[in-house]
């Protein structure tokens, strides 16, 4: 039995995480995945309209789940189709999250009226968006890095709501009952309309209805093309540019040069028909179509939104994460009981989380055209592929839990940081005119993330030291030594790639700035790992430390890199005060004061710690997993 | 050897001192970089960097709080050559050590050379407009011409500093001495209020001619922002033989442009200007593209096609200067540095002047063989452990 313990663990996890990977189904008759599959152009990239819902709800709410009042659950597809063919009913959906105080106090809301106590319909704030836009209008003059939290917030709530907005105007004209109605009379109405509207202009007389019925529909056509940002119509077949998109407003206006209303204006009227009427005969139908038509010109766009899609429901990077967290569990308790076993189910299930997640960085590089490392989340997915990278090499050649446990938390703190990270909008952005260097974020920037991943691991390899030798009888002679080497290792091969990832940053820096090396924030933080890891080891060939000594220089790693990693951005905003209000310093500042508590912990002289009590200070208890790396 | 001696020499090469400098170090870049909120990058790099000590004021007197980082780079320099000159044996274990900080050695020698050699400038190119001299970023310069000679200009130049001090400058080419009454390092510039001056309530304007009778100069804080600027502002009087000849108002405002006056029969222009540095060649901005990412305002790509021209004719042709690529040429390297927002015929480009700017791209390389080497030698070594049988632990 114990011997196919980990073989069974590893696959009942495997199949939990593969039903994911499988093509998306609807649940219900309407094809949802295929309207959440259409491309659509936003900030300049092409992205599938799943992606628009996802990230606008992880914006708003900091989740993708919808419930609706009558307990019905939302994908986030149907959620979006309801906020812009049936807006009405979207309004009820209590998908804002407000937690200031104060700001509830602007719509005289307080939590028990939200669902769990902190999301909030924009029915609810509906009759007092003009005191929000006012004190929004309050807010804007003050640098972001001095605002108040009251401020931040409503300026958060402020930019989701308009938003929320423009996605209600973004496919058809919003609070039409038959919008595409309205469109199929403004094609037949075009002709006299326009002869109407000219009259009109000439002070001549006109035919009043045809004016009525041409204009009634041109202010919803309007305030559309002045309202929606996304491009969701694409350039038809004479457009020689493909990224040519338009909005739909801005399609439908141009009708009155063209007399003739965008096919792809009509589908999507006609898919807000259908999901209006409940006909998902037509709906599935209109999409088939629609989407046939798209694959002939915009072939690779199509395919693309495909992927990003299923991208997008396979969550790679949250299977990833519990994976991590039930591998770093089980190698804790390797060291209490059944060591053999429940080490190799860690390392096995580390193995397993390390290829989602690098199948999941893969596909990102895939659909960004980029090296895996281009904006703060994905160095924080990157970091932890590669620290756990070095963990399962680490747990290969010593076989004693410590790479799993190290890979198991180092791989779920990175996803967590990663995960909050999503919020703050789409992680596939495009890259900045003086960013936009294939060649040197792929050596600069994976380099010097290596770097920060393994400076990381080193510190975190020091505190299994500290907390093991000073809580558990568990730090034995072979143990300690064996994290030493580890440690030493591991210092050295930071040493090599934070080094070398600094210079080709100075090389970069040379060639786009003209100069080496300017002494700005994010430079110095590199230098300071640098010179760390410098200290670090000469200190260690100078013999001025020792074991305990190695371990609390390590730890001190994970300060100096944490703020070279986050601490050196919020330096950047505002360059006038440090946002002690955000909470991202909050968890910095938290995380550094840890770490100095852990490095006062390990100097704690030794006959308290209990792996070194009744001056044994060399232990023989053989362990398995030790003897086990002989073999 | 005395023991006074040795004791010197053991202190300069041990392995303590190099690890009380780089934590010296540490201490240091992080102060800078707390500090560059209230600085600037500039004046950051000036206080901490570029000084062997970092000054506070307390009063008046500059006292030093820490050493600064030419003497923590100098002492890290003295300390490296002295321990390897004493410890030096050739082997090719030791190689790897050896080239990492030869390599260190290389990167301070070059970082110390670019701190002194290294001067920015930049150059605003309009379309069509050929132009061989580009601007300091920092320093002004008063200049006074002699046009009499239509086919030549006779430039006297007084840097910015002169000003400062408020010497009076006498030059054997002006036939008058250079007065400064008053100087703003940064300031700004409004139009003279008629109805204020006649109730008395703005005082008269130290200027006697030009423009400065209609303009009033209000002084600023000197600002340290990277996206500001400072428009310095004097006021200066031309004293002849026969006494004032007129107080002008001068300002590096760039829309201000240099004023003309007539005196000893010859006809002269006064102005205040970012100083100038002339090149033996000429550029021409051809076409200047801002490209953005479809249906939004994110930068893609800027570019500056540029026709670059040498008096001898021997050069002439078109290079292309974009983001990532640099123009290398006589010596400097042009960049692609910003626009005009509201302009599209026009771009800046930032000219950097560093006869030293390959010593890191030498010094890294050797670093960064030799830590492979080092470590190289390292897991090598800990995998031939590894292999040797070892005795199971009973």
């Amino acid at each position: 039995m114990k011997k196919y313990f980990p073989f069974l663990i590893v696959l009942v996890v495997l199949l939990g995480v593969g039903a994911k990977l499988l093509p998306p189904k609807n649940s219900g008759p309407y094809d949802v995945v295929g309207f959440g599959q259409l491309p659509v152009l936003e900030n300049g990239r092409f992205k599938p309209l799943h992606t628009v819902a996802r990230n606008s709800l992880l914006q708003f709410q900091g989740r993708q789940r919808v419930v609706a009042a009558d307990g019905r659950e939302l994908t986030p597809g149907e959620w979006l189709m309801d906020v812009t063919f049936h807006s009405d009913l979207a309004d009820t959906y209590q998908t804002f999250e407000i937690v200031h105080p104060e700001v509830l106090a602007i719509f005289d809301l307080n939590p028990d009226s939200g669902l769990a106590g902190k999301r909030f319909s924009f029915r609810q704030m509906d009759g007092k968006l003009a005191e929000l836009e006012r004190q929004a209008k309050l807010a804007f003059p003050v640098e972001s890095a001095v605002r108040t939290t009251f401020q931040r917030a409503v300026v958060q709530l402020y930019a989701n709501l308009l938003h929320y907005q423009r996605l209600k105007y973004t496919l058809v004209g919003p609070g039409r009952d038959d919008f595409l109605g309205d469109l199929l009379k403004f094609q037949e109405n075009l002709p006299a309309g326009i002869a109407a509207i000219q009259a009109r202009e000439a002070k001549q007389p006109y035919d009043e209805k045809a004016f009525a019925a041409i204009v009634g529909v041109g202010e919803v056509i309007e305030a559309m093309s002045k309202t929606a940002e996304i491009l969701v119509i694409p350039p038809d077949t004479t457009e020689a540019d493909p990224t040519a998109w338009q909005t739909a407003g801005a399609a439908l206006l141009d009708t009155f040069k063209t007399k003739q209303v965008s096919a792809a204006a009509l589908a999507y009227a006609g898919l807000a028909h259908a999901w209006r009427l409940h006909q998902p005969e037509q709906f599935n139908q209109l999409i088939k179509l629609y989407r046939a038509d798209l694959a002939k010109r915009f072939a690779p766009q199509v395919a693309k939104a495909q992927a990003e899609t299923r991208f997008n429901v396979a969550e790679p990077f949250y299977s990833g994460l519990i994976i991590y967290a039930l591998a770093a569990f089980l190698a804790i308790f390797s060291w209490l009981a059944w060591p053999e076993t429940l080490g190799r189910t860690a390392f096995w299930l580390v193995a397993l989380g390390w290829i989602i997640s690098t199948g999941g960085i893969v596909t990102r590089m895939f659909l960004e055209g980029r090296p895996p490392v281009t904006n703060l989340y994905s160095s924080a997915l990157f970091i932890g592929w590669g620290a756990v990278a070095l963990c399962l090499v680490l747990e290969y050649l010593y076989r004693n839990a410590i790479g799993s446990v190290a890979a198991g938390t180092v791989g779920f703190s990175t996803l967590f940081i990663a995960h909050y990270l999503q919020l703050s909008g789409d992680t596939l952005e495009m890259m900045r005119a003086v960013l936009d260097s294939n060649f040197w974020l792929a050596t600069h920037v994976v380099i010097v993330s290596t770097g920060y991943a393994s400076t990381f691991l080193a510190g975190f390899l020091a505190i299994i030291y500290i907390f093991r030798g000073f809580f558990t009888r568990s730090l034995d002679k072979a143990t300690a030594d064996a994290l030493t080497r580890m440690v030493y290792g591991i210092v050295c091969f930071a040493t090599l790639f934070s080094f070398t990832g600094t210079v080709l940053g100075g090389i970069w820096a040379d060639q786009s700035w003209g100069r080496f090396w300017g002494w700005d924030p994010k430079e110095n933080g590199a230098l300071i790992i640098v010179v760390w890891n410098a200290i670090v080891l000469h200190a260690r060939w100078g013999g001025m430390i020792k074991q305990r000594g190695l371990m609390c220089l390590a730890v001190g790693g994970n300060i100096v890199t944490s703020w070279s990693w986050f601490g050196t951005n919020m330096l950047g905003v505002g360059l006038h005060s440090y946002g002690f209000t955000d909470a991202a310093f909050v968890v910095l500042t938290s995380f550094v004061v840890s770490q100095i508590a852990i490095i006062a912990l390990a100097n704690v002289p030794l006959e308290k710690w209990r792996s070194f009590q009744g001056g044994a200070e060399v232990r023989s208890t053989p362990r398995p997993a030790d003897t086990a790396s002989v073999r | 050897m005395t023991d006074a001696v040795r004791q010197f020499r053991d202190f300069f090469v041990s392995l303590k001192l190099t690890v009380f400098l780089l934590v010296l170090g540490i201490l240091l870049i992080f102060a800078a970089t707390l500090d560059q909120v209230n600085l600037g990058i500039w004046a950051v790099q000036e206080k901490y960097f570029r000084s062997f000590f970092v000054l506070w004021r307390v009063g008046d007197v500059p006292v030093p709080v820490f050493p600064g980082g030419y003497l923590i780079g100098g002492l890290l320099l003295v300390n490296l050559v002295s321990a390897h000159a004493y410890r030096f044996k050739m082997a090719w274990r030791k190689s790897g050590i050896f080239l990492t900080h030869a390599g260190l050695i290389l990167l301070l020698v070059g970082e110390l050379l670019s701190g002194i050699w290294q001067q920015d400038f930049s150059m605003r190119l309009s379309e069509d407009e050929p132009k061989n001299y580009s601007e300091s970023y920092q320093h002004n310069e008063l200049v006074i011409v002699d046009t009499t000679d239509a086919a030549n200009d006779d430039v006297v130049s007084i840097p910015e500093g002169v000003l400062a001090k408020g010497d009076v400058v006498q030059h054997p080419k002006l036939p008058f001495r250079v007065v400064t009454k008053l100087y703003y390092p940064n300031s700004s510039l409004r139009m003279h209020d008629e109805t204020k001056a006649a109730a008395g309530t703005e005082p008269p304007s130290p200027a006697t001619t030009g423009f400065g009778t209609r303009v009033v100069a209000i002084p600023l804080r000197v600002t340290y922002k990277q996206d500001e600027r400072n428009l310095a502002t004097a006021y200066i009087e031309l004293v002849g033989p026969e006494g004032s000849i007129g107080t002008w108002l001068v300002s590096t405002h760039p829309d201000l442009l240099p004023q003309a006056f007539e005196h000893g029969g010859r006809s002269w222009r006064i102005a205040f200007r970012p100083r100038r540095e002339y090149k033996p060649f000429q550029l021409t901005l051809l076409k200047f593209s801002h490209d953005r990412y479809a249906g939004t305002d994110i930068p893609k790509n800027f570019s500056s096609r540029i026709r670059l021209q040498t008096p001898n004719g021997q050069d002439d042709r078109e290079v292309l200067i974009y983001m990532n690529n640099p123009l290398r040429y006589a010596g400097l390297t042009f960049y692609q540095a910003s626009f005009e927002k509201d302009n599209p015929k026009v771009t800046i480009l930032q000219v950097v002047k560093n006869p030293s700017w390959m010593l890191p791209y030498v010094a890294c390389a050797l670093m960064t063989l030799g830590l492979i080497i080092q470590f190289g030698i390292h897991l090598v070594g800990f995998v031939q452990k590894r292999r040797a049988p070892r005795p199971v632990v009973a």
